[in-house]
């Protein structure tokens, strides 16, 4: 008796002591897993920090050489026998700035209320098997990549455009390149005629890389606006409809508002989309850094201008596109971020 | 005056849900045609040399050493991205779920999958194509490895969120009976989570190679291009969509069909594995039930 209540406490603390050490071993390796895994989440950080530091300190002697006039001025002369002096080479980014604005612009003008169609078809008008595939097929724009869109553009679409609907827009809306006859639009609204005027035999121009750009965002801004007018409760709608609203007052007067803060998300999300876009517009613009007013004309657009020339570039020129890269880098990110936060609002009510 | 106003309603509403169904018949419209022009202008142009010839030979070369060159970069980018992307993904949904830190890289990380790869380019650039070029003394080092890495991080984001997603699906109760037993939290993620959402993760990593096998803006001042047949990945390294980007600028007709051939394989792939990473999801789905 007494040998075995002697034994039985050893045991137990042996026992204890093993359990101490593998649940000492288990927490040292918990905490290693937990660094080690953190360490690769603050790699994201690091993506993004890392990308706006980097090309802010390589575009630095640009900003510090031409002060705001980097944003105004529509100079853009490369001397590459000197890359380095500042008398000789010219960078004002207001070209590539105004491109970018102008194609985003285009975009979503034309991409909002097609959107905003294809949202309303597949949620409210199209029959139940209609509209699986369908959505399906419109994702799979989104799935396309980027320079497969700016060959059809380049090889396809813009000779498209240059044939058959340049010479209606110049008989129509802007002014006729031949007999220099303006249309009745161009005549009687100003500024029309010189956004239209034709003076490139080119399909590819300003308004061609737009609405391509257009149908790349398509997919992007019509799912977050599919998906965020599945949330409307069905109890909204059905009160409007019981009052005797019209399908299309209920999607305007109800879904929308309901959805209007994540609609703008996606909106925002397309923007974010189309101003850092690059293959597709480089290969449709024509990188022309000739300030024009016209859209039918070629441009740039920050993205391509550095597609273009930073593998050429040196001294000025480099640091110059690295400042274009920065601002890029900076309002898309503060779109993206409006737009998440935008989307965020929904779902956080959808969780109420 | 009651059914004039009724009139206008209901016109207006039929004419408004008509345009919405014009709407999605041109998207739809535009989709077929790029596939369609993708697809015959990409037939059209194959031929046995694409895939046995070099792009030194131009009109008389083929895409050889552009699709050895895509096949290097993607296993680089996806051998980078998707470890540390679980990783970071684990960590997101089981780690920092709800924590302040947690949050912000989850809202960044959504943001960093939508900026302008270009920029991502860039930063490669300067951190990985500079140095090597002061290790190296040479002129200048572009690298088939700077290529992958950063395609490693464009791939990055997909694959954090999807996995952070895909294990904020699994049950809790999983987790609560393993913890109960005493399993260590490494364990419980290694060995019972990942692998419970296996099948999630793998079509992240899927969809995450599909985003980057297109992708262009990254390579040009990384990987920079190479006219000829390399499997080191500290040279210069070709690749399709460069190729693409290349020969579909120049005005000559032979090139522009072999972009198409280069278009027409990239869009199967693509569209491969998203078929393919759809299957996976939906037969996971289904073995669950």
């Amino acid at each position: 008796m007494p040998a075995v209540e002697g034994a039985a406490p050893s045991v137990d603390g042996e026992r204890i002591q093993v359990e101490e050490a593998r649940a000492r071993r288990d927490s040292a390796h918990d905490r290693r897993f937990g660094w080690l895994l953190k360490l690769c989440a603050l790699l994201v950080l690091a993506a993004l920090l890392g990308a706006t530091l980097v090309t802010l300190t390589g575009g630095w002697s640009a900003f510090s050489t031409y002060g705001w006039h980097f944003l105004v001025d529509a100079t853009w002369h490369p001397d590459s026998q000197h890359p380095d002096d500042p008398s000789t080479n010219v960078f004002g980014a207001l070209v590539p700035i105004v491109g970018t604005l102008v194609t985003s612009l285009i975009a979503l003008v034309l991409a909002v209320p097609f959107s905003f169609g294809i949202a309303l078809f597949l949620s409210e008008v199209a029959p139940r098997w209609l509209r699986t595939p369908v959505t399906s097929a419109i994702e799979l724009l989104a799935g396309i990549p980027s320079i497969i869109f700016g060959m059809w553009g380049l090889l396809i679409f813009a000779p498209f455009f240059q044939a058959h609907a340049k010479p209606w827009i110049d008989s129509h809306l802007g002014v006729d390149p031949d007999t220099n006859q303006p249309s009745w639009i161009a005549a009687h609204i100003p500024l029309v005629g010189k956004l239209l005027e034709d003076t490139r035999p080119f399909g590819g121009s300003v308004l061609t890389a737009g609405i391509v750009l257009a149908i790349m965002i398509l997919p992007f801004i019509s799912s977050v606006m599919r998906e965020v007018f599945q949330t409307v409760p069905t109890r909204l709608k059905e009160s409007a409809y019981a009052l005797g609203s019209s399908t299309w007052e209920v999607a305007w007067d109800i879904m929308l508002p309901y959805t209007r803060a994540a609609v703008i998300g996606g909106i925002f999300l397309g923007l974010g989309r189309a101003l850092g876009e690059t293959m597709a517009v480089t290969l449709i613009i024509g990188n022309s850094m000739d300030l024009s007013p016209s859209l039918l004309d070629q441009g740039a657009t920050i993205s391509s201008t550095i597609a273009n020339q930073f593998s050429e570039a040196a001294g000025l020129q480099k640091s110059s596109l690295m400042a274009l890269a920065f601002l890029l880098f900076v309002v898309t990110f503060i779109v993206l971020l409006i737009a998440r936060l935008m989307l965020r609002r929904l779902a956080a009510k959808e969780g109420n | 005056m009651h059914s004039g106003l009724y009139l206008r309603r209901s016109i207006f509403n039929v004419l408004a849900l008509c345009l919405s169904g014009v709407a999605t018949l041109i998207g739809l419209i535009f989709l077929g045609w790029i596939l369609y022009e993708t697809l015959v202008q990409g037939i059209g142009a194959m031929s046995t040399t694409l895939f046995t010839r070099i792009t030194a030979g131009a009109e008389d070369g083929g895409l050889l050493n552009a699709m050895v060159g895509s096949l290097i970069l993607n296993f680089i980018g996806i051998a980078i991205a998707a470890p540390i992307g679980v990783l970071a993904g684990a960590w997101l949904a089981e780690f920092a779920n709800k924590t302040r830190l947690g949050e912000a890289i989850r809202f960044l990380n959504d943001i960093l999958l939508s900026a302008p790869s270009i920029v991502l380019g860039l930063f490669v650039y300067t951190f990985v194509v500079l140095p090597t070029t002061a290790l190296s003394h040479k002129n200048i080092s572009f690298t088939g490895l700077a290529g992958g890495v950063a395609l490693a991080l464009i791939a990055l984001p997909v694959i954090v969120r999807t996995t952070d997603e895909m294990l904020r699906l699994v049950p809790s109760t999983l987790r609560e009976a393993a913890l109960s037993l005493g399993v260590p939290q490494w364990k419980l993620t290694c060995q019972i989570l990942i692998r419970a959402a296996r099948s999630g993760i793998i079509t992240g990593v899927l969809l995450a190679l599909a985003r980057i096998s297109g992708e262009t803006a990254p390579l040009l001042f990384t990987a920079f291009g190479n006219n000829f047949l390399t499997v080191n990945p500290l040279k210069p390294m070709s690749s399709l969509p460069q190729i693409i980007y290349e020969y579909a600028k120049q005005p000559n007709d032979t090139l522009n069909a072999m972009a198409w051939a280069g278009a027409f394989v990239i869009t199967m792939f693509v569209l491969l594995l998203s078929l393919l990473a759809r299957l996976i999801l939906s037969r996971s789905k289904v073995s669950h039930d």
